[in-house]
């Protein structure tokens, strides 16, 4: 079974686009900005090493914010083939105000076909929101970071 | 609150100077401001779901017997505490004091009740995670009712017997067991109750529990009420002339709360709370316990007996999803506390966890400073907002008070069987003897 291991260091890794801003000298002034205007929202991303495909599939249109939900993650090969038996890790935060997600989400069931039930997904404010996703099976380890717009 | 000369001075000169453009008939919302103001409507408050842990939750007659044991102080030490002693409903089910006084005093504040059948947690610091949950901890705690379970078991068989028996099935036979016993408490009833068999513990905390799940279905009964910005929200969002529903000032006001203000990082949606934890940097009070709020309170939630994936909840673990995936550690925790909705907080002074702060005045120059946290870090940046800045969200906030209701029609008509009026509940509380609350609520004698 998969688990998730919120408080890994994993879950810092909201903190790197705020140290980014922080670098930029935007600072904190930044916070109640809309979020950047170029912002990727899909959900279908390629790993950052390439070694896998990752697909959130909230179920919902749109994403609610302050209720828990029960999302689907899907992953496959860079080919295309659906990636089975993985292990999955889930965090989130808001860059632009450095905080991360009032749940600790777990994969918690494995769906077949490369689809995972990742339960305790939750929101407690619009605006923007990153998910990172950690993929590891014996292809080796690697992540994709979402970015959300929530009720803006 | 009056307004000190120069404040009002400022905001006029300001209402000349910047604002003279403004006109409140037509104010120039952007689309985000526009929905970000929708969001905050109590239309926007979804029916009331169902509690899985409670299946009383909504059914009449548990409504009925847990607002007769609301009001009831012989659910107490001393005969002279009841719910309704600190949770006074003329009040938004609050005392208006620093620190809840029942048998002693607690080291909290005091928490309005209207929508916290929405919370997934309760208590400052969200150390229960029910309504039913909640209402057991005052019951045994020494310093508020300082009452006991098995106390409260006897309770119910000698006076509540019918009504309890129409609800939750036949009362068990306790009759030959000690008069006080729990497992917490005075040093006796721990030791009564260690006493016990396991079957005779088990028999005495589910009638404890199911007082908690009657009171809590009264209490699912108490809802917010819409107030002017409501009207104003509504207005807004349906295009209709929004002209005259709130003052200039007030608009401008709320302007601050869904911008520069950044209030509604904590205080969003129809409740104004993100239901979450949040360290602002309120002062530590002298003479009091050192308080760590939620980074303590996960672990009491997890340990608690009575809490969803207990033995008495009435869920599966499927229903219990907000305790299953609980943020349970981490230094945000500390000295992190649950925003209370912001309705009707003009008329809750005083302010913060254990009333640290008297007035909303001064709650704002405390967010405006943004004060270092006396434990953990505070989430606030100091914000340079104006003095006239502060006076607008100010009258903004008084805008999230009931408007006075002039008839007797129920705003919710889906829940019309239940929703009690505040009114009849005051003169229930303040005018009449138990015995004929009871008549009031529909018992037989
Ligand atoms: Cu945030």
């Amino acid at each position: 079974m998969p688990k998730s291991k919120s408080k890994s260091p994993l879950r810092l890794l909201w903190l790197l686009p705020v140290a980014l801003i922080g670098v930029g000298g935007i600072g904190f002034a930044a916070m109640m900005q809309p979020p950047p205007a170029d912002l990727d929202l899909s959900l279908t991303r390629a790993t950052e090493n390439g070694l896998y495909v990752g697909t959130l599939e909230p179920g919902v249109s749109p994403i609610p914010v302050g209720t828990i939900q029960a999302w689907t993650v899907a992953v496959t090969t860079p080919d295309g083939k659906p990636l089975e038996h993985a292990d999955l890790w889930i965090v989130g935060g808001m860059p632009q105000h450095g905080h991360g997600l009032p749940t600790e989400p777990q994969v918690t069931e494995e769906l077949g076909g490369g689809r995972y039930r990742v339960e305790g997904m939750k929101f407690n404010m619009p605006g923007w929101w990153t998910i990172t996703l950690k993929v590891s099976s014996a292809a080796g380890t690697d992540s994709a970071t979402f970015n959300l717009n929530l009720g803006g | 609150m009056r307004l000190p000369l120069f404040v009002a001075a400022g905001v006029l000169a300001a209402a000349v100077a910047g604002w003279s453009w403004f006109d409140p008939g037509k104010p120039a919302w952007s689309p985000a401001e526009a929905k970000l103001i929708a969001s905050l409507s109590l239309s926007t408050l979804p029916k009331l779901p169902p509690d899985p842990s409670n299946a009383v939750g909504d059914d009449p007659a548990a409504a009925a017997l847990g607002r007769a044991l609301f009001f009831d102080t012989r659910l107490s030490g001393n005969g002279k505490v009841a719910c309704a002693s600190c949770h006074v409903p003329d009040r938004q089910f609050q005392d208006g004091t620093p620190l809840g006084t029942g048998m002693g005093q607690t080291n909290r504040r005091t928490m309005p009740i209207a929508g916290t059948a929405y919370s997934p947690w309760l208590f400052w610091d969200g150390r229960r995670d029910s309504q039913w949950a909640q209402a057991l901890g005052p019951l045994e705690s020494l310093v508020e009712h300082g009452a006991d379970r098995m106390q409260i078991a006897r309770l119910m068989a000698a006076n509540y017997a019918t009504e309890y028996e129409a609800v939750f099935g036949p009362l068990p036979e306790i009759t030959a067991l000690p008069e006080h016993a729990t497992p917490l408490g005075t040093e006796a009833a721990k030791a009564a109750w260690t006493s016990l068999a396991e079957r005779q513990r088990d028999d005495v905390n589910r009638v404890f529990a199911n007082v908690g799940k009657a009171i809590a279905a009264f209490e699912r009964t108490i809802e917010p009420r819409p107030t002017r910005f409501d009207a104003y929200a509504d207005a807004l969002v349906a295009g209709r002339d929004t002209a005259g529903l709130l003052t200039a000032v007030e608009v401008e006001g709320l302007r601050v709360f869904v911008g520069k203000g950044e209030c509604t990082k904590c205080h969003n949606g129809p409740l104004f709370t993100d239901q979450h934890f949040h360290n602002t940097g309120v002062p530590a009070v002298a003479g009091l316990p050192e308080d760590r709020g939620r980074i303590v309170a996960t672990a009491q939630v997890l340990a608690d007996p009575f809490n969803c994936l207990g033995a008495y909840s009435d869920a599966g673990p499927a229903g219990c999803a907000e305790l299953r995936y609980m943020d349970r550690e981490g230094e945000d925790l500390i000295r992190a506390y649950k925003p209370p909705s912001l309705r009707g907080v003009a008329e809750r002074a005083p302010y913060m966890h254990s009333g640290q702060i008297a007035t909303l005045a001064a709650v704002l120059r405390h967010y405006n400073a943004a004060p270092a946290a006396p434990g953990g870090h505070s989430e606030l940046r100091p914000m340079a907002m104006s003095e006239a800045e502060l006076a607008a969200l100010e009258a903004f906030l008084r805008t999230l008070s009931e408007t006075p209701r002039m008839e007797t029609s129920h705003d919710r008509p889906d829940r019309s069987h239940l929703a009690l009026e505040l009114r009849s509940i005051t003169e229930i509380a303040t005018g009449l003897s138990v015995p004929s609350f009871r008549r009031a609520a529909g018992f037989a004698d």
